[in-house]
């Protein structure tokens, strides 16, 4: 864009719109169209500035309308076939109106200036002057691009590139959420890039798809580069199904073999449903682990003698449909190729060992897409880290010992770990309301929201969310929302690419963006751009010490 | 300047001048002008009627055995002495020094006061705000509010830079002023 469009960008940028007429800081704000300003320029999602008389609003339209200062005019409407009467018409007995809802307010005096955007806790008076926010008073609210803000996207129909704080962002578990083929891959992928660029945080990433680590597949059927060919130094990339990576080219860092030993009853809890487990099935679990030992599951499912399997009964007193029923279930896990009588090495200690080296770590699932084995190892997995992380803080705690690295742990499908009925007895629900404190915290991926725990919902900090269009995903992810009711308007309208709506934690009020370019050669080479930079301050840092 | 009458009648609101020429008063809604000291009033032309001088006496026909109508005034050269043509303005503003203001006089203009027609640029410097609209829809006149109001605005467009620009800023104007949308309609109907 060279300078004279960048200048009219700005000009139409600032462009007046009205004036307040009505409204309530519960129920938005009211604002008249001048007559030159077609309603059909206007668009749900944009940012307005409301010039109070003592200090500056920062809005956001939520409806576009259309009123007639006569019933007359709509009963019997005017030959608008002539351009003079349609000018005449417009802005006067015909208008357009908008719904803004207010977020947050700039003090005019310098003290409100220095304070910052502040929520908003009244309504400008009658008759301020509506315009609409330019690229300034954008970066004004959401900042500009720095060590800590990462570049997502941009609003609509702007330049202003919105950043996100990701320091903010990782301190609480987030949510990303969206329709099928909305684009919920390619933002996470930016925003992985993002928090292993700009926050101290690691991730761990329990890659479903095999997506994240080496290469994904726009919906075109185009190939992207992902975290490990971007970023080869600060990425390890963990797999559960060698054949398969090998077949990709990927290069792995790690083979991930779990030992049959390792599986203990508390994993299975996740598992009940994927596996037809009976509920005195999952309980019957904790007594074998108890007579077994460690060796419980190989042992039970190995257990065919009848006289055997009756003497254990009888000493247990499980039920012997329970029991077949816990043996099938078992048996399921026990096709699964990546598990081993024993595993010659600790995958959580493998991981761990990345992890704290500040790599991050995408463990690829190959071809096991089935959500049992994803669920299995995600769970698995988490809950010993989890154990690990705690005891670790707990002792950073006591002895003022370094604390460990954040972690940030990306689950997919999150709603078959957070359902209303394992959310309270699964790690990933006890990570999302309390781990927070323990340095760890999740990033959900999911399309459908309503299936996850309100509880668990409700305790995500920031949620980023693509076109949904089922009314319950749209009511969870809003749920506890102020302007629940203009935001769904919003959601409801994005577009079914590449648009999303981010409010919570990191941002001072809802937006919607655009999110930015990922996939192309220049996209890449801004990716790594940024990187550099920022390694290059920290390397200027260092030499200005030494 | 061009002095077309005399005030023969005045009230605060109005005021009616006989014209120095016969069939001579100035257009429907047209602009004009008289004074009353140092106070120029502006005011509309809303009506115009052509009378026998003495209300007793009634014309009567006498075209009978001429051959056009021009003929009968030459060979009735009285005739222009005995009718009369009186015009009577609405008065919608004033000027004191350097200032224009579109609202009613102080006091009304005064018998034989001269009364002048506005040239183009004083028409355009007086509708430089459409004030004086209101005045127009809330009076009480023989002549029926859209007749008066679109004849003043088809008069004051030619005078513009803009004359369409012109027509559609009042035409905004009076949809806001006027309550009935029938009214306004009849108004942009007879602005074409």
């Amino acid at each position: 864009m060279n300078t004279s469009e960048k200048l009219s960008v700005n000009e139409q940028a600032r462009q007046r719109l009205g004036i307040i007429v009505a409204g309530s800081l519960e129920a938005g704000i009211d604002v008249k169209l001048d007559g030159k300003i077609s309603v059909e320029d206007m668009a749900v999602g944009r940012y307005v500035t409301i010039e109070g008389r003592k200090q500056r609003f920062f809005g956001m339209i939520t409806d576009v309308s259309l009123g007639v200062t006569d019933p007359r005019l709509t009963l019997t409407p005017p030959d608008v076939s002539d351009p003079f009467i349609a000018e005449v018409l417009t802005g006067t007995s015909t208008y357009g109106s908008l719904h803004v809802a207010p977020y947050l307010t700039i003090g005019g005096d310098a003290a409100g200036l220095v304070a910052g955007a502040m929520p908003v806790k009244t309504v400008p008076s009658h008759y301020s002057v509506v315009n609409l926010a330019s690229q300034e008073d954008v970066e004004l609210v959401f900042g500009k691009e720095d060590k800590d803000r990462f570049y997502v996207g941009t609003p609509l129909d702007m330049e202003t590139k919105i950043c996100l704080d990701l320091p903010v962002f990782v301190k609480r578990s987030n949510g990303i959420f969206g329709k099928s083929g909305t684009g919920k891959t390619f933002l996470t992928r930016i925003l992985l890039i993002g928090m292993l660029q700009k926050s101290a945080a690691v991730n761990l990433i329990f890659d479903m798809h095999s997506e994240y680590g080496w290469a994904g597949t726009s919906e075109g059927g185009r190939t992207v580069k992902s975290l490990k060919q971007l970023f080869p130094s600060k990425v390890a990339v963990f797999t559960l199904d060698e054949e398969s990576s090998k077949r990709r080219k990927v290069a792995t860092d790690f083979v991930v073999r779990i030992g049959y030993d390792e599986i203990e009853p508390e994993d299975m809890v996740l598992l009940r449903q994927t596996l037809n487990l009976t509920e005195p099935a999952t309980e019957a679990t904790y007594q074998l682990r108890r007579v077994f030992g460690k060796e419980w599951i190989q042992r039970t499912v190995d257990l065919q003698d009848a006289e055997e399997i009756k003497q254990l009964l009888t000493a247990t007193s499980i039920h012997e449909s329970t029991f077949q029923n816990l043996q099938r279930g078992l048996a399921t896990i026990g096709r699964l190729p990546f598990l081993v009588p024993h595993s010659p090495d600790n995958p959580v200690k493998r991981i761990l060992e990345y992890l704290d080296r500040g790599l991050n770590v995408v463990l690829e699932f190959g071809r096991y897409t089935d959500i049992t084995a994803y669920i299995l190892v995600a769970n698995l997995l988490t809950r010993r880290i989890y154990a690990q992380y705690r005891d670790r803080m707990e002792k950073a705690m006591g002895e003022d010992a370094a604390k460990p690295t954040p972690l940030v742990i990306t689950i997919e499908e999150a709603h078959k770990f957070l359902n209303p009925e394992v959310a309270s007895q699964t790690i990933f629900g006890t990570i999302a309301r309390e781990m927070r404190k323990y340095n760890c915290t999740l990033l959900v991926i999911d399309q459908r929201p309503s299936g996850i725990d309100s509880e668990v919902m409700s305790q995500l900090g920031t949620k980023i969310t693509c076109l949904l269009d089922n009314e319950r995903d749209i009511d969870s992810v809003l749920a506890g929302v102020s302007g629940k009711n203009e935001l769904k308007s919003v959601l409801a309208r994005l577009e079914s690419k590449q648009q999303a709506l981010i409010f919570g934690h990191a941002v001072p009020m809802p937006i919607v963006i655009r999110t930015r370019e990922y996939g192309s050669a220049k996209s890449y080479k801004e990716f790594a751009g940024e990187a550099d930079v920022k390694g290059k301050t920290e390397k200027d840092i260092e030499e200005l010490w030494q | 300047m061009d002095r077309i009458g005399e005030v023969i009648e005045a009230s605060t609101t109005s005021f009616t001048a006989q014209c120095y020429e016969l069939y001579q008063s100035p257009a429907l809604g047209s602009l004009v002008k008289t004074k009353e000291g140092a106070v120029e009033l502006y005011g509309i032309v809303n009506n115009a009627s052509t009378t026998s001088l003495e209300p007793g006496r009634k014309p009567i026909a006498r075209g009978k055995d001429e051959a056009t109508e021009e003929d009968i005034y030459k060979a009735n050269p009285q005739l222009n002495k005995l009718l009369r043509s009186e015009f009577s303005a609405l008065v919608v503003g004033h000027r004191e020094g350097d200032n224009l203001y579109h609202y009613l006089p102080p006091s009304p203009a005064r018998i034989h006061a001269f009364v002048y027609a506005c040239a183009p640029e004083e028409v355009k410097e007086f509708s430089r705000s459409l004030n004086f609209l209101n005045i127009l829809v809330s009076s009480q006149l023989p002549v029926p509010v859209e007749e008066l109001v679109s004849a003043t605005l088809r008069q004051m467009a030619p005078a513009q830079p803009d004359p369409r620009a012109f027509l559609v800023a009042a035409g905004k104007e009076l949809a806001v002023l006027l309550t009935d949308f029938n009214q306004l309609k009849a108004i942009l109907g007879r602005l074409k």
